[in-house]
């Protein structure tokens, strides 16, 4: 069989790994206060997490995404992609989640109030 | 190189070729960008075990450019190689040891592939914060590349020696 003992500790381990991440992540987490905008690694806009609002970014090759702030979370709710992956991540609210559209190079990003400008240092 | 060599590199590239082109056609229901079936690992996997490191590698190489050019960009193409070139050394080191199985080497190569991607999206998009992605990129990779490789170990065996 294809499947040898040395395979199923290399899979346990990576789970494990994924799953210490996760814990890791989960722990450090806070509810950010800024939703940070960047197009192509260049801040463009920065809003804040507690207004209500509905912003259109303008991405790289004329391409525009629809940024929506509401009730404390950012959700991107359509673009003019055609893989769409950037609506399919739904909402964020922790410092450092991000929705990312690749084809469009555009990132947004949560930050936090007190620890604002770790994550810019981790990149 | 005999003929029927020649034959055997150009059908596992054109069909890597294939594969790319099959996966990029649903990548909709992955709310994770970078996560992935990785059905051209398949094919790498198949020319590992059948032709070794360097036929492998040069079949995976061709095929990243290539499918880069015909159906991708210059961006696409630079995650693919990040991807692709990590998840290779990766797999050939693993198989290396003899300790592992193809459904191993899968594995690690799918995580790989993975973790490459999203080291190269991090530097691109200058954002640390792609590390969320990273536990639920590692358990697909796992999942995929189980899958993958039991299917390539299946493809290994029934494969004659010779085409």
């Amino acid at each position: 069989m294809a499947i040898k003992k040395a395979d199923l500790i290399l899979i346990g381990v990576i789970l494990a790994a994924a799953l210490f991440t996760l814990g890791a992540l989960a722990l450090t987490r806070q509810t950010g206060s800024f939703v940070v905008v960047r197009v192509d690694g260049t801040e463009v806009a920065r809003y804040s997490l507690t207004e209500d609002r509905t912003e259109t970014i303008e991405g790289v090759n004329g391409g525009m995404n629809v940024l929506v702030i509401e009730n404390g979370t950012a959700t991107m709710t359509d673009a003019d992609c055609p893989d769409q992956l950037c609506v399919h991540q739904g909402s964020i609210r922790y410092d450092g989640e991000t929705i990312v559209c690749l084809p469009h190079r555009v990132v947004v990003e949560i930050e936090g109030g007190e620890e604002a400008g770790v994550d810019g240092v981790a990149g | 190189m005999s003929g029927k060599k020649v034959a055997e590199y150009g059908l596992l590239t054109a069909l890597a070729m294939v594969l790319s082109y099959v996966e990029a056609q649903f990548p909709v229901f992955f709310a994770v960008p970078g996560m992935k079936l990785g059905l051209t690992n398949l094919v790498v996997l198949t020319a590992l075990y059948r032709r070794g490191e360097a036929g492998a590698f040069g079949i995976n190489l061709v095929r990243i450019v290539l499918s880069g050019l015909t159906f991708g960009n210059m961006f696409s193409m630079l995650y693919s190689l990040a991807g692709g070139i990590l998840s290779f050394l990766v797999m050939a080191g693993l198989k290396r040891t003899g300790r592992f199985g193809i459904s191993g080497v899968s594995v690690a190569g799918g995580v790989a592939h993975n973790i490459g991607q999203i080291a190269v999206a991090a530097v691109v998009l200058e954002t640390g914060a792609l590390v969320y992605y990273l536990p639920v990129l590692m358990v697909s990779g796992v999942a995929a590349g189980f899958v993958i490789g039991v299917i390539a170990a299946g493809v290994v065996r029934r494969l004659p020696r010779e085409l």
